[in-house]
């Protein structure tokens, strides 16, 4: 029974506070502060995955959402220019607000008549052996594509970055002459420029 | 362990152990579970206040010791109550909040940054069967920590509201994000031959088989180093406070007790750091059968000292590196190298596990191979990346005539692709 009451409050409270976070980053603001209300929802569903005893799938939660990609959103945040970031009144709130608690009232039809299966409380053993074992054994092949796609996105993230290869010709004028896209030129040095976030223009 | 009785404080685990016994006999369970996690939240406390109150002495007297002078000596005996003095200043000071500033996250920026080590401290085995939570993924569980530390910096950075603060923080986030890959793949090493991601059973491991994780994974050691000294932000990497630079970036518009809040955790995070290392690579509590009769928490605290210590040498007698300098050094260096010694030692596992040769002899052959492999890689990894030595040079050659790796001057395109390496002056 104190197992029990330790989990329902824990549930509870996790959940409450995703939800909280959650509007949250819709009502505030300040779009930074929404993304740091994001970064709290993630942590409050690395905290309900913890109640399934799902350990590894926590742990790796904090590290991939609240680790990595918030701190991606920021960084695309920090290169928007200052005026639009404020979550302003929009004319769609209503039909937002109606969609939404359609979305809501659908998910929660199905969550509720769903039979799920359900497994008796007590300790068990770690999930990371399992996870290494499945993906390893059984799901190899998806997780080798997985790999190739994560290839795929760095090679394409690396070419859209790369604007002046110092191959290129600079015009008299400014402009940059054509030049094949896919020329391996020596890695320039990016020194600070990359991290100065107010611009590109800025010297 | 011999005897485990309640005053067997080889582990402070028995006293402990025998006390949440009575509770569990005489009261319900819950009673037990509450208090074991108030003594170990409780300890946890302790240990980081007293700890951050003596390192600040210790610091500055180590460091006045490597620059030829005496550190504070005036209040108390060998200036033993400066730290006392230094939190009774900052406390009266007026900790100001600038007008254009986030109060919220401002005032919250230093609390949440308290929360990564204490959190770490949690998992880490003090001694033996003497960790506050010995979770199977504390290994992942430190990193993920680690990877929040980022996302604190740039919100003291940005509420600020000064552009120095937040680029002193974008840069402090790059840097630790690039040094918690090359720490990430060390550590991926020690996983893979200890097999197992639960700091206890590493350190577990380090006993059966006699020996530091340090002789077997020399590579991982010097890199998870190397990264720990840059991901803390202690010289040689201190580029977040370089105040000729920045003007002590994130930290600038931080006064009085919410700086010396950065400060503290400053040092406890290097504290940390030694902690980690010397779980992973030094054998943690172990010492080699001396456990029996030295108390394990007390060679594990030596341990973490001697740790704290490397990096406090560090910061006493090494010059401080360029931003760029670092980056690269993380990402073309450290990487590369940490990763292919990842693979070799995958590839040890397995031949070990598959010829079944015994532990005995097993142990010592892939001590010599990885040495072997060490200077292997070191040196091949830095030939690859088109490091020149100037051997001997008779006079002042400009940077950008070696071709060393770290040029600052812009030069046209090569005739071959990643040719670093320039016709230089030959000397």
């Amino acid at each position: 029974m104190d197992r029990d009451l330790g989990v329902a409050l824990g549930f509870w409270g996790l959940g409450a506070l995703a939800v909280v976070a959650a509007f949250g980053i819709i009502l505030t603001q300040n779009l930074l502060h929404a993304v740091l209300l994001l970064i709290l929802s993630f942590v409050a569903m690395a905290g309900l995955y913890l109640t399934l005893s799902a350990d590894f799938v926590a742990v790796a939660q904090v590290l991939i959402y609240a680790g990595a990609v918030g701190v991606l959103i920021i960084f695309a945040i920090m290169l928007t220019p200052t005026s639009s970031r404020i979550n302003a009144d929009t004319v769609f709130f209503g039909p937002g607000l109606i969609l939404g608690g359609l979305v809501a009232v659908v998910m929660g039809y199905v969550a509720f008549k769903t039979p799920w299966d359900t497994v008796e409380g007590g300790g068990f053993d770690s999930t990371v052996a399992a996870i290494g074992d499945g993906l390893t054994n059984r799901w190899a092949l998806p997780f080798e594509i997985a790999s190739v796609l994560l290839i795929a996105a760095m090679i394409g993230a690396i070419v859209l970055v790369r604007a002046d290869v110092p191959g290129q010709v600079l015009h008299p004028e400014g402009g940059v002459a054509d030049e094949p896209a896919m020329e391996i030129a020596e890695p320039r040095v990016e020194g600070d420029r990359a991290l100065v976030t107010s611009g590109r223009t800025d010297a | 362990m011999l005897l485990a009785n309640w005053w067997d404080l080889r582990t402070l685990a028995n006293p402990v152990d025998s006390l949440l016994g009575w509770l569990r006999d005489h009261f319900p369970d819950w009673v037990a579970y509450i208090v074991s996690g108030v003594i170990g939240a409780t300890a946890i406390g302790l240990f980081l206040g007293v700890a951050m109150l003596l390192l600040i002495w210790a610091e500055r007297r180590i460091v006045a010791r490597i620059q030829i002078r005496q550190g504070p000596n005036r209040v108390g005996p060998a200036g033993l109550l400066q730290p006392i003095a230094d939190a009774l200043k900052l406390m009266q000071k007026e900790a100001l909040t600038p007008r254009e500033a986030d109060s919220w996250l401002f005032w919250l920026a230093p609390l949440l940054l308290f929360i990564p080590p204490v959190l770490t401290l949690g998992v880490v085995p003090w001694g033996e069967r003497m960790s506050v939570a010995d979770l199977n993924v504390g290994l992942l569980f430190i990193v993920a920590i680690g990877s929040v530390i980022p996302l604190v910096i740039f919100s003291a950075g940005w509420s600020s509201s000064n552009k120095y603060s937040t680029l002193g923080a974008m840069r402090s986030m790059a840097l630790v994000i690039s040094y918690e890959l090359p720490a990430v793949i060390a550590l991926l090493s020690v996983v893979l031959l200890m097999g197992s991601m639960q700091l206890g059973e590493i350190v577990r491991w380090q006993q059966d088989h006699w020996v530091f994780g340090m002789f077997l994974l020399p590579v991982p050691f010097a890199v998870y180093t190397i990264s720990a000294l840059a991901e803390v932000g202690r010289s040689r990497a201190d580029v977040v406070e370089a105040e000729s630079e920045l003007g002590s970036g994130y930290l600038t518009e931080y006064s009085g007790m919410k700086w010396g809040l950065f400060y503290a955790v400053e040092l406890a995070n290097a504290l940390i750091f030694g902690g980690l290392i010397a779980t992973f690579f030094w054998g943690g509590w172990w010492l080699y059968g001396l456990d029996n009769f030295i108390p394990t928490w007390l060679i594990f605290l030596v341990k973490m000292l001697l740790g704290y210590w490397i990096f406090v040498w560090a910061r006493g007698t090494l010059p401080r590196l360029r931003i760029d300098q670092l980056l690269q050094f993380s990402w073309k260096f450290l990487i590369p190298l940490s990763l292919l010694f990842a693979l070799l030692v995958a590839a040890e596992v397995v031949i070990w596990e598959e010829s079944g040769v015994s532990d005995l002899v097993a142990v010592p052959v892939m001590i010599v191979a990885n040495l072997a492999a060490t200077v292997v890689l070191v040196v091949g990894v830095v030939r690859l990346l088109g490091f020149r030595r100037v051997q001997q040079p008779r006079r002042a050659t400009l940077t950008s005539e070696i071709g060393i790796i770290n040029r600052a001057v812009a030069r046209p395109a090569p005739s071959a692709p990643f040719d670093v390496r320039e016709p230089g002056v030959a000397e």
